[in-house]
């Protein structure tokens, strides 16, 4: 396990996250749930994402597959194994820890000098 | 407070307008409830571990289905629908089957807390989303979610959770729809996270419990408002026709009776109730101390059900249903044939395998599927034996009540241990006893005799007589009444007496030929005499009449002699006073 771990970190640089945030609607929590996640991935993966949004109301189907209950929920597809972090995505190192991600040398710096 | 608002909730006996229910479907929880579940509305089903929570809901939902044609969906937080439909394929739920014929939605909500990260606030719109869609792609009516506190677990902002949960139950009952949730139960709360504070519509809570290492499942209805329901602890099984809760009748006393009469199978048992035996859906108790012969009357009784070609459920706990057949067929009595012919159901299990709740619910089903014109059961004792239970009795009471209810004609037999005891066992059903048959020992010298007598037999003129019987290779027959100096006499006690009496009769018609005889010789002598002394005096007349002749003729001679003297001397005076004296003679002689 911790193995694939490493492994994964080390693929980390080359590989791309895919990630799906799980919406119903527009409301304000998931607004704000996809504003929190494109920032943090603009600062800590720059063009290594890929991100999804699924509007239940819309496709309510699409809910089972990835077990969906809460909303909002972001679910790391790729790498795995999967990943869930459910919220508004506002505490940004829960997501981070949540998504598997070694903050960059910059976001750390960052993190530090704030 | 809760216990106040649980008292209110359970005095209320007015139905209100408009509260309309649906029916479950379970056996028996439809008549504690006077109908079923509120419909539209929610109900918790809660209960500690493996006590049928999610069977209930099941049930709730198959039955639906099956019986009154209202899709449902279940939403499983902790089996998946594979696991839960083997769990229930093995009581006939066709899960599957059902989900292809889009009856029923399975979801399964899987809740990992270690897959979940928090991050900031969140609601459950996807747990509404997908109860939405699994509700629209069948039509439901019927909602079932299994442990919905699974969610306690899986996400810690409680907050939320129970904000969501009010929700969600306002939800389901916007929607029209019936639904049941079940929830853990809590130390000293009905749910662990105090659910029934949301729903206040109908709370059912089970129970499991084990006495003596016998385990008795328990189901209570805590609440159901504004409708009357039944405020007990009922029993119920889960067996593999699902769930059945033995439902305690009122016992109002409304049988409809009938006159008449189904033979005994013992002929001379017959001629002692008017000659034709029990009344039809009467309840008839027969007991004794062991080895008296109650199977084998049970046996007959058995017999001559299915000898009319209606059906007879034999349930019994002491001998397997080989046994018992072995046991009827050496005092002649063929019953294996009856059950070939379908007439006879034999059903025998051990006492000890379930409490006593559990032996009368299975009676009652075994009587719902049979639907018998008679049931033995051989013997009660076995129930009532050993339980500490209080409410034993009244649950005998119960299952006889249920079986007069149902016309069918019930043989109940008893073991007694003694005959101390021989009245006292029975004394708490024999109020609802119709027929009461006492079957006993007579111990006398040296041996035991067998013994029968009709304590009582309501609605009909019976015998009173205590009849010895013997078990022959063709049953049971009764040996003709004795009775000899108030006592009853059996066995070769009875032969001696027989013989004694007889050698009395004998004796006694001698002594009486004799008198007889002395008698008639005494009128002979009599008679003789009587002749003698008549002869007697016949020559003694004519004795006396010669004399008096005699006597006669010396007077005649006598008076012609004075008349010739007189006439020759011519002295007339004292002529007529002679004539006189000879005419008062004359007729003397």
């Amino acid at each position: 396990m911790k193995s694939k771990a490493n492994s994964n970190a080390a693929k980390q640089k080359r590989d791309v996250l895919e990630l799906r945030l799980y919406v119903a609607g527009q409301t304000p929590k998931s607004l704000a749930a996809l504003a929190n996640l494109k920032r943090i991935c603009d600062e800590h993966l720059k063009d290594q994402y890929r991100i999804e949004v699924v509007d239940l109301v819309k496709h309510p189907q699409l809910a089972q597959g990835d077990q969906i209950l809460a909303i909002p929920t972001l679910v790391r597809r790729v790498p795995k194994p999967t990943r869930k972090i459910i919220g508004d995505l506002s505490n940004t190192e829960r997501v981070l820890v949540g998504l598997d991600i070694r903050p960059t040398a910059s976001g750390m710096a960052d993190a530090e000098s704030a | 407070m809760r216990q106040l608002r649980n008292a209110n909730g359970r005095t209320s006996s007015v139905v209100l307008p408009g509260l309309e229910k649906a029916p479950t479907g379970i056996q028996g929880l439809d008549e504690i409830t006077g109908g079923g579940l509120p419909r539209g509305r929610t109900t918790i089903v809660c209960g500690g571990p493996g006590c049928g929570k999610t069977m209930v809901g099941l049930e709730f939902l198959v039955r639906g289905i099956e019986e009154y044609g209202e899709p449902g969906v279940l939403l499983a937080f902790e089996e998946t629908p594979q696991e839960m439909t083997r769990n229930v394929a093995s009581l006939g739920f066709d899960l599957e089957g059902f989900v292809r014929r889009k009856k029923l939605s399975l979801d399964f909500l899987p809740v990992e807390p270690s897959e979940i990260q928090e991050t900031g606030d969140y609601d459950l719109e996807g747990l509404f989303i997908r109860l939405q869609h699994a509700v629209d792609s069948v039509g439901a009516k019927r909602v079932v979610l299994d442990t919905v506190e699974a969610l306690f677990s899986g996400f810690s902002n409680t907050a939320v959770l129970r904000a969501e949960l009010r929700r969600l139950f306002r939800w389901l009952k916007e929607r029209n729809l019936t639904a049941v949730i079940t929830a853990e139960q809590g130390e000293g709360t009905l749910t662990r996270y105090g659910l029934e504070e949301y729903v206040s519509d109908c709370v059912i809570l089970l129970d499991h419990r084990i006495h003596d290492q016998i385990s008795t499942r328990r189901l209570r209805v805590v609440k159901y408002r504004g409708t009357s329901h039944g405020a007990d602890e009922y029993p119920f099984l889960i067996d593999d026709t699902g769930i059945s809760v033995l439902p305690l009748t009122s016992l109002t006393l409304n049988h409809k009776v009938s006159a008449e009469r189904v033979a005994t199978g013992v002929a001379d048992l017959d001629v002692m109730m008017q000659g034709k035996g029990y009344y039809r859906g009467s309840s008839i108790l027969v007991s004794g101390t062991a080895g008296t012969g109650k199977t084998t009357l049970g046996c007959h009784f058995a017999e001559a059900t299915c000898r009319r070609g209606e059906r007879c459920l034999y349930v019994g706990f002491e001998e397997s249903t080989d046994q018992m057949f072995r046991n009827a067929a050496s005092v002649g009595i063929d019953l294996k044939s009856y059950v070939k012919k379908g007439l006879l159901i034999h059903e025998a299990w051990r006492p000890t395998q379930y409490g006593v709740e559990m032996h009368l619910l299975k009676i009652h089903k075994l009587v719902e599927r049979v639907r018998p014109h008679a049931i033995i059961v051989d013997p009660i004792s076995n129930l009532i034996g050993g339980s500490t239970h209080r409410d034993v009795r009244s649950m005998l009471v119960r299952l006889v009540d249920f079986l007069k209810g149902k016309g069918i004609t019930a043989m109940l037999l008893s073991l007694t241990r003694g005959l101390d005891h021989l009245e006292i066992t029975e004394e708490h059903i024999s109020s609802l006893i119709d027929t009461w048959i006492l079957l006993r020992d007579i111990e006398q010298s040296g041996e035991r005799n067998r013994c029968l007598y009709v304590l009582k037999s309501r609605g009909m003129a019976h015998s009173n007589q205590l009849r010895e019987f013997v078990i022959t290779d063709r049953g049971i027959r009764l040996l003709a009444p004795y009775l000899g100096a108030g006592q009853v006499f059996t066995g070769s006690a009875r032969l001696v007496q027989e013989a004694k009496d007889a050698a009395e009769a004998l004796a006694r018609k001698q002594t009486i030929e004799h008198k007889q005889n002395e008698l008639r010789a005494k009128r002979q002598e009599l008679q003789e005499r009587i002749q003698n002394l008549r002869a007697e005096y016949q020559a003694e007349e004519k004795a006396m009449e010669l004399l008096i002749q005699q006597a006669e003729k010396v007077e005649s001679r006598f008076e012609q002699d004075t008349e010739e003297m007189v006439s020759s001397r011519r002295a007339t005076a004292r002529g007529p006073e002679r004539q006189n004296r000879r005419h008062a003679n004359g007729a003397q002689s």
